[in-house]
């Protein structure tokens, strides 16, 4: 038992060293959330630091059409925060469309919905 | 806010960035994650490793009880290629005999990811198994002295792609597997080895993939990582006297899997008196070496 303790002790000291895939932790505007008027922007945080190079974040509206301003960016002063701001958005539901890739190059993806009560 | 920094900076990381594929590891299809289950198997090569797994197994019907200490490796050759391991030691206690210990039979597996659709959360997997006759204690723990081959599919579907007017259906998931067992050797001093056919089916509820794809319910940690999950698996051997002789269990459980490792644990319900009786139980401490180890032994041998 002990050599086997001694491997996942060492696993485990290894992970702290390590990155992994990036999970969406929370966001602004809630998943599935409803808010009374348009939002300034969206903001995802995740749970690993991303590369900014290849993380991308959109917004579309029921009809597929972009209704951010193409400006996604990972924060500076906290590389787990992606941002991006938005045009003012009618009332209507909206799909936020995310692809990141954590520092050590995993890649995730994913999707929500938010609406505008208007 | 940063930008990339420089286009030297942007080559670089393409240049370990582009094989992504080699990253899409352990069950992601578009938004889900399928964790690895404990009783069947998964639908995705992976470089993963489960250690242990221990396994209390429910009595078996000649009063026989049997506890088994088990590893996994699962290890991608290529993006799609993956091959596996698997071994348990095992201490098993039949009535009115002392209690025999020892290693079971090897078993090794080499499995191809037939597809992955992320818009529909569904992959497909074919593969073989084999286990290996002769590489277990045979007379004291009575494994096989014979090899079986075991063509196997497995696959996974999330419904994700519900429509959203169905929120609390979504995070459901579904995987299943179905093999038939090809024993190299028709009987051992009389004893038949039928083709048994295998199947087995895992319901799982993701409550991370209801927090942060569907609906941000406040769920906070570690409950926001959590998949409640119910496992079956059955065997009904096919020839030789046995046919029709179904065996299985039920097994209700949850897996929390963070960034690094998963653990699991389950109860063991037999669901006829041929599987057993009472209830056993089964936990696993399963490690995503991909994660750990990314640029060394997590990631594919060999890429393109």
């Amino acid at each position: 038992m002990r050599p086997l303790l001694a491997a996942l002790a060492l696993l485990a000291l290894s992970a702290s060293a390590a990155s992994a895939h990036a999970f969406l932790d929370r966001a602004s505007p809630a998943v599935g959330s409803s808010v009374p008027r348009s939002p300034a922007a969206i903001s995802l945080w995740f749970t690993q630091e991303l590369e900014p190079a290849f993380s991308t974040l959109s917004v579309v509206d029921q009809a597929g059409t972009r209704v951010d301003r193409g400006d996604p960016e990972v924060d500076r002063n906290d590389a787990t925060i992606l941002r991006v701001t938005l045009k003012p958005l009618p009332p209507g539901t909206y799909k936020v469309i995310w692809r990141v890739v954590s520092v050590d190059t995993h890649p995730t993806e994913g999707t929500f919905t938010f609406r505008v009560a208007g | 806010m940063k930008r990339v920094s420089s286009p030297l900076a942007a080559a670089a990381v393409i240049g370990v960035a582009l094989p992504s594929a080699d990253a899409l590891a352990h069950g992601f299809a578009g938004d889900r994650f399928f964790p690895a289950t404990l009783l069947t198997d998964d639908p995705f090569v992976a470089d993963e490793m489960s250690l242990p797994t221990v396994t209390r197994n429910p009595t078996a019907s000649d009063g026989t009880q049997l506890t088994n200490i088990g590893v996994d490796f699962s290890k991608r050759i290529l993006p799609d290629l993956g091959v596996t391991f698997h071994r348990n030691w095992q201490y098993q206690q039949s009535p009115g005999a002392p209690a025999v210990t020892g290693f079971d039979s090897i078993s090794t597996g080499v499995q191809y990811q037939l597809f992955i659709n992320a818009p529909h959360e569904a992959m497909a997997l074919a593969g073989l198994s084999v286990n290996w006759g002769h590489t277990g204690r045979v007379q004291a723990l009575g494994s096989p002295d014979f090899t079986t081959l075991s063509p196997t599919l497995d696959w996974g579907k999330g419904l994700g792609d519900l429509p959203e007017s169905l929120p609390f259906i979504r995070p459901f998931a579904i995987t299943g597997n179905l093999s038939v067992d090809f024993p190299t050797k028709v009987n051992s001093n009389g004893t038949l080895h039928s083709n048994n056919f295998n199947y087995g089916i895992a319901v799982e509820y993701s409550l991370e993939y209801l927090q942060h794809h569907v609906r941000d319910i406040g769920l906070g940690k570690p409950f926001d990582r959590l998949i409640p999950l119910v496992e079956l698996s059955m065997t009904t051997p096919l020839n030789r006297g046995a046919g029709g002789l179904t065996t299985g269990t039920v097994q209700p459980g949850f897996i929390w899997a963070g960034q690094y490792f998963q653990i699991g644990a389950e109860a063991i319900i037999p669901v006829n008196s041929l599987s057993g009786k009472g209830i056993g139980g089964i936990v696993q401490f399963h490690l995503f070496i991909d994660d750990l180890f990314p640029k060394s032994i997590g990631k594919p041998i060999f890429s393109y």
